[in-house]
Parts: structure tokens; C-alpha cells; sequence
């Protein structure tokens, strides 16, 4: 048996981003506690992807701050995580500008330096663009991207110096409520003596919270993911086109998604139907990689909420706090929400206002905040 | 031979020593040892380098290969082109 200040469950972004700023803060008696290997779930399998063109101010609040602080992970991590401000490029038909030119209003209010640019424009960012059809494009040069095995790897070892415990291939089990307060956290190795336990389970989050009697509305949605043999860096933005996405990594491959449109599923198995489709509406838009190699298709998922945006902070039951939902957006999110849940743990409030909309209770009390960019 | 020279994984030039070098670090499980050494993400979809790698993290954990974890195969089983998925399409149009 251990005592704990904070009991972390789940060795994702979102885990251990948390871990990392509470442990800047000076909580060090804390444990990272994952059933499988660090990034195994979502973080592992993203799009590497990371955009303040959103639609809502809660998003486009959080997402400027979190690219800051990508900014400062890239700097003081101890290991690069290979952040690369390449820009989004988003494609937009003829009646898709007016919409996107209002995002930008908002985007441009606070504090975002996105604008809607015209064909010629998309041409001089990315030359091999197909520009048949197209009017222009949503362009946020500050957004960009960055490497999530690394990033994971760069926080395991951030954490290690400063002496933080990250517990692999170990299942929490059961979460001990009594007289409304968190006892203890059980799991088939150990049991943890806490009243701090932070819900970052990703597509698990929903078990973990029924261990105390919450019911989280998440669902699961499959979404795959392709990428390419290794050729020369010559794209650096993250091009955007209806469902499709795709960018370059910093190692040379194309990496991108597209939607099928599936319904929710429990299932992580790639399809055979990913990669006729991804292939087709690439080619579309990037018809000079006709030859390049596909290498590998894999699958992960959106863990998606009724309106798009995560759920953040405490709960009715005291000192179990939430980072979870974040509907494919988790992995860009990743270090305001460590920082704001750490902010949540140490000071009782998230220090975005912003944040604080994004609570569990807005479900009850109808306060949804519809986010209308969501991407593949 | 100097494990330095000992090349396991030739698309992601990894050497014994970076095997050995990540297991002392508390890379000890097959998915994990992977993603930091990026093994078997090149081309050869880690046909060579894999079967290898475990074998050497399960001696050096003096355990059976199957103990130290297998990493899930991905399609393709080959690296194919993108355009061979519109090849179909040309010949229904004409």
C-alpha cells in the first residue's frame, strides 16, 4: 500500500502533461498509472495535428495558449518533440469562404493570426496543390504540428527527473468512495491511498468514471490513419480539404486521414476500405505523390462528446477531476490541459475562465458550446 | 564486433548498442522499445528487424520472446503506391 497526493490514471498526453505541471508546481507525491504502454491510446494514434482555427471561443482560448506552451515544451523538455509551426492550410470551395471568413473574425478576436487567402495565394504555400475547384483557403501560419511518440517520450523522461513514478502495463481495477470522498485507488499490482484522482483515460475514461458512480457522455467513433515511406521534407503545412487531412512529419513521411463516415464502434481494427478512399481524395488534391509508397494504416479513436469539446475539472465528487472527450482534439490540447487541471488540483480553478465553461455540469444544465470544426 | 557496428534495423539505422542502451533506460516492453527507436517503421515494415529485436530484449531480460511482447502488424502487408488505388477507377471509366 502507498499514499498519494494525486492519482493520475492514464499515460497519455493528457495524464502526463497533468503530471508534468503538477509536479512544476512542487506535487511530487504522485503516480501515473497506465494499463498499457505510455501512448497506446489516442495520443499514439493522432494525426499530429495542432490548430487554433476553431469555431468557439472556448477552443480558439484554450488552443492560442497551448500552442504557446508547445512553443516552451519544445524548448525545455528534455528531449525535442519535433513542434513545427508549418501552418493549416484549410481548402475552401466558392460557398464555403463566407462561413470560414467569420471563424476567421472570431479567430483574428482573439488574438489568432488566421485570414482567408485566394487560390494564387494557396499556390505559393504549397505548389503541387490541385487547385481545380477551389476558391481560396483559411490559412493560420502559427498552427502547425508536432510528434506524439516523441512528445510522449520526452515527458516520460521529464518526469523521471523529477522523480515521478509511471506505472506501465498496470489496470486500475476500483476507485473506494467513502462518506463522498475518494479513499483509495485499487489496481491489480498495488493499492494507492488517495483523495486526488485525475480521470485521463481517454477511450477507457468512461469505465474509470462509472468506478465512481459517474456516467460520462462520451462515444467512440473509429478513425484511421495512413502513412507514407520516408521521402525529402517538402511539405510543411497541414493541409486541410473537407474530411481530408495531411501533412508531413519531420521524418519525411505523409501522414493523413479521411472520414468514412462510420458509426460508433468499440472496435480498433484498420478496414480495408481506408486506404481506397484516402488514397482518392489525396491524389485529388496532391496528385504528384501518385507514386509514393504507403507503408502503414492504422486506427484510433475520437472519444466524442455531445457538443465537440473536452471535459474539463472537477466533478460532484470531490477531488475526482476530468481531462477527457477531447473528440479528436486531444493531443493539441495536451499541455493547456495539463497545465489547467494541475491549476484545477493545486489552486481549485483553471486559470482560462474559458475552461471553466467546459465542465460536466453544462450537460445537465443544457450550456452546450457547439464546435463546428471537426476535421476526419 | 563492436555493438556499435552491429546494425539491426537498416532503415532506421539502429545498432545493438542503441537496443541494449534504450532496455538500461526502462524500454523493456516490444511496443515501447519501437516507438523510441522508431524499429521497423522504415520500408521493410520491420520484417527483418522485429523478429530480431525481440529476441535480443527478451535475452536481455533473460525472458521468452513471447513474455516480452509482440507489436501489431499493419497493412499493407508491403508498401504499395497511392495511385495504384485509381488505377480501378481509369478502367471503369473508359
Amino acid at each position: 500500500m502507498e499514499n498519494k497526493d494525486v492519482v493520475i490514471v492514464g499515460g497519455g498526453i493528457t495524464g502526463l502533461s497533468t503530471a508534468y505541471y503538477l509536479a512544476k508546481e512542487g506535487a511530487k507525491n504522485i503516480v501515473v498509472i497506465e494499463k498499457s504502454y505510455l501512448g497506446s491510446g489516442s495520443t499514439g494514434r493522432c494525426g499530429t495535428g495542432i490548430r487554433q482555427q476553431f469555431t468557439t471561443r472556448e477552443h480558439i482560448i484554450l488552443m492560442r495558449e497551448s500552442v504557446k506552451l508547445w512553443k516552451e515544451w519544445e524548448n525545455n523538455l528534455p528531449k525535442s518533440v519535433h513542434f513545427r509551426q508549418g501552418g493549416y492550410l484549410w481548402i475552401l470551395k466558392e460557398n464555403e469562404i463566407d462561413t470560414y471568413r467569420e471563424y476567421v473574425r472570431l479567430q483574428n478576436i482573439l488574438g489568432v493570426n488566421s485570414r482567408i487567402i485566394n487560390k494564387d495565394d494557396v499556390k505559393l504555400i504549397v505548389p503541387d496543390i490541385n487547385t481545380d475547384g477551389i476558391a481560396g483557403a483559411s490559412w493560420c501560419p502559427s498552427d502547425g504540428n508536432a510528434y506524439p511518440f516523441d512528445t510522449v517520450d520526452a515527458l516520460r523522461i521529464a518526469l523521471k527527473q523529477f522523480g515521478i513514478p509511471i506505472r506501465q502495463f498496470e489496470e486500475v481495477k476500483e476507485i473506494k468512495v467513502e462518506n463522498g470522498i475518494i479513499q483509495q485507488v485499487i489496481t491489480n499490482k498495488e493499492k494507492f491511498n488517495t483523495h486526488f484522482v485525475v480521470n485521463a483515460a481517454g477511450f477507457g475514461a468512461r469505465k474509470i468514471a462509472h468506478m465512481v458512480g459517474i456516467d460520462l457522455p462520451l462515444k467512440l467513433y473509429r478513425h484511421q490513419i495512413a502513412v507514407s515511406e520516408p521521402v525529402k521534407v517538402f511539405l510543411e503545412p497541414m493541409v486541410v480539404k473537407g474530411e481530408l487531412y495531411f501533412t508531413q512529419t519531420y521524418r519525411g513521411r505523409i501522414i493523413g486521414g479521411t472520414d468514412l463516415d462510420e458509426q460508433s464502434t468499440e472496435s480498433l481494427s484498420s478496414t480495408d476500405g481506408f486506404l481506397p478512399q484516402f488514397a482518392k481524395e489525396i491524389l485529388s488534391v496532391l496528385p504528384t505523390i501518385s507514386s509514393l509508397n504507403v507503408m502503414r494504416q492504422w486506427a484510433g479513436f475520437y472519444v466524442v462528446t455531445p457538443d465537440h469539446h473536452p471535459i474539463l475539472g472537477g466533478t460532484d465528487l470531490p477531488g475526482f477531476v476530468l481531462g477527457v472527450g477531447f473528440s479528436g482534439h486531444g493531443f493539441m490540447l495536451g499541455p493547456v490541459v495539463g497545465k489547467l487541471l494541475a491549476a484545477y488540483i493545486m489552486h481549485g480553478t483553471m486559470y482560462l475562465p474559458e475552461a471553466n465553461n467546459l465542465n460536466l455540469e453544462r450537460f445537465r444544465s443544457g450550456r452546450l458550446i457547439q464546435e463546428k470544426a471537426v476535421i476526419g | 564486433m563492436n555493438d556499435k557496428d552491429i546494425i539491426i534495423c537498416r532503415c532506421e539505422d539502429v545498432t545493438l548498442a542503441d537496443i541494449k542502451e534504450a532496455i538500461k533506460e526502462g524500454y523493456t516492453d516490444m511496443e515501447s522499445l519501437k516507438r523510441h527507436l522508431q524499429i521497423g517503421t522504415g520500408p521493410c515494415q520491420g520484417k527483418t528487424c522485429i523478429p530480431l529485436t525481440e529476441k535480443i530484449l527478451a535475452r536481455e531480460l533473460k525472458k521468452s520472446v513471447e513474455d516480452v511482447g509482440i507489436v501489431t502488424a499493419r497493412p499493407p502487408e508491403s508498401p504499395i503506391p497511392f495511385g495504384i488505388f485509381l488505377k480501378g477507377d481509369k478502367k471503369n471509366g473508359k
